[in-house]
């Protein structure tokens, strides 16, 4: 299932972004996941029946509604269906208790919850992180496999396979859609959290150039996390400093690329660029999630975004040291390890940074050549264009490529 | 890869109260070593103070305080991973525990196989 045959027609696709993850959560709580084709066909139907009856009698007033009614409809027809046939199914999509009207509940509050339910169920720990983003992508976020294979600048067979691979799995994972308890969502808050958070990473250090996929990517992350800290369950201290982190991210989002599309250094952004709104966003959640003493990763980075995104304060980088350290403590990885190093050239200098720096012997990290190009500029020039020069050739076709080149002709021009 | 426990001593009880640049400084080695993904334990501190510390000897004999026949006592211990003892052994060296006139003990770790 895939939203092309909708694109020509621009209302269409918009609500297909926006209500298709709706429906398909809602109609899979009723399905049950094992029966999600039937779900998806469903609302395949539904957008097609509209893309045909708006072009004769006009959109109706509230479109997503007379979507609702349509997918509804065919709900309600197919349960009459199989129940005749099949009463093994239909035992399986009995209402659920308490529950008298089988209206499909796309009113609010059951829909929330199924949204809820189904993010909880997209986010299986034993899926590949790669599979993992594309399946969110796809089902909690309503991107085609077009859009998908453009954000990942990958072909479409390659992502139709891990969509394929993931959905398997998803399928057969018998998690229990329909009775989400609040034990299996303690069980599984960790890697929902865990592919929000890739997935606006996804975004923010995207690979492609177009910059609106990049920003939709961090969006569709930020609504995701949203919808964790409305419910009670999952409003916790992780989620809120996981929100204040992207909120952080996303304010620097357009001073990330200059007219050229090429990646502007942090040091070089026009700080006028920053988005003051989702600074202030972020010190909201921020503060909300240091409410109790706990610290995670997301805690930290958030901490250390946050210093990021206040230049004025003379002791910033001490902080962001620190926190660098404690996050280093928690989990190792090596960009963690390189924006530590970056962050102890600001506070000790640029020869000790080496030091440390060089002990991490990333030899393959092209990142690593960058700071110790960036950190020998005004110790060893010779040594600084070594450095980018292996950056150079360990860096993909890529606008860093373009700031690399300019600094080696620049070192060497001296 | 092999591990390797440093057990850090020092001398006097007074030095078990760094002051924040001594911590900061400590802070500092403790995440280099786990930023060249050797950190193996971040492990603890060991407090020295009376109400704290015991040492239990035969006979029933138990005494307040840490063991100090040797004129220095134990505060704490990381565990660390390393291709041989000597570049643990450069990593201890680092150890800001010197300033204080304390000392660093490099041991190999050696895991027993439960049957």
């Amino acid at each position: 299932m895939n939203g092309q045959q909708f694109r020509n027609n621009s209302l269409l696709a918009e609500l297909f972004r926006q209500e298709y993850p709706k429906m398909t959560a809602v109609l899979c709580r009723r399905f049950g996941l094992e029966h999600m084709e039937i779900a998806e066909d469903m609302i395949s139907d539904a957008f097609l029946k509209a893309s045909e009856h708006w072009a004769v009698n006009g959109v109706p007033e509230n479109p997503a509604a007379w979507l609702y009614t349509v997918a509804k409809n065919k709900a309600r027809d197919h349960l009459k269906h199989v129940s005749l046939f099949e009463t093994r199914v239909a035992g399986n999509i009995k209402p659920e208790e308490g529950e008298n009207e089988p209206d499909f509940g796309f009113g609010s509050g059951y829909m929330e919850d199924s949204q809820l339910a189904m993010i909880f169920a997209v986010c299986d720990p034993d899926n590949s992180a790669e599979g993992q983003i594309c399946l969110a992508l796809q089902i909690l976020c309503g991107f085609s496999v077009e859009e998908i294979a453009n954000a990942f600048l990958t072909g479409l067979e390659t992502i139709r396979k891990r969509l394929y691979r993931a959905k398997t799995r998803l399928r057969d994972s018998g998690f229990q859609i329909r009775t989400l308890s609040a034990a299996s969502m303690q069980a599984r808050l960790d890697t929902v959290l865990k592919t929000i958070y890739l997935l606006f990473n996804e975004g923010y250090f995207s690979k492609t150039n177009d910059q609106l996929i990049r920003n939709e990517l961090c969006a569709e992350a930020m609504k995701l996390a949203v919808i964790l800290t409305d419910n009670p369950l999952t409003d916790t201290a992780q989620t809120k400093a996981l929100l204040a982190l992207m909120c952080y991210q996303a304010s620097r989002l357009d001073a990330r690329t200059a007219g050229t599309g090429e990646m502007i250094l942090f040091e070089e952004q026009d700080q006028n660029l920053w988005n003051q709104e989702l600074i202030e966003k972020g010190n909201y959640y921020l503060v909300n999630a240091c409410q109790d003493k706990q610290v995670s990763r997301y805690h930290l980075e958030a901490a250390i975004a946050y210093w990021h995104a206040h230049p004025a304060a003379p002791d910033r980088w001490q902080h962001i040291l620190k926190l660098y350290n404690q996050l280093i403590l928690i989990e190792y990885s090596p960009i963690a390890a390189l924006n530590r190093a970056f962050a102890l050239a600001k506070v000790y200098g640029h020869e000790k940074a080496i030091l440390e720096t060089e002990k991490l012997k990333l030899v393959d990290n092209d990142q690593y050549h960058k700071l110790l190009g960036y950190l020998y500029e005004y110790v060893d020039a010779g040594k600084a264009i070594d450095h980018y020069r292996r950056a150079l050739q360990l860096t993909g076709a890529s606008p860093a490529r373009l700031v690399l080149e300019r600094k080696i002709e620049r070192l060497t021009g001296i | 890869m092999k591990e390797f426990m440093l057990i850090f001593r020092i001398k006097d009880i007074e030095d078990f109260k760094p002051t924040p640049e001594q911590i900061q400084e400590r802070l500092n080695w403790l995440a280099g070593i786990a930023a060249q993904n050797k950190l193996v334990d971040q492990g603890n501190s060991l407090s020295p103070f009376t109400g704290s510390a015991k040492t239990v000897r035969s006979g029933n004999d138990v005494t307040d305080g840490p063991y100090t026949e040797i004129k220095e006592f134990i505060v704490g211990y990381i565990i660390v991973r390393a291709e041989t003892i000597d570049e643990a052994v450069e990593m201890a060296k680092e150890n800001t525990i010197f300033k204080l006139g304390g000392n660093v003990e490099v041991r190999e770790v050696i895991k027993h196989k439960l049957h």
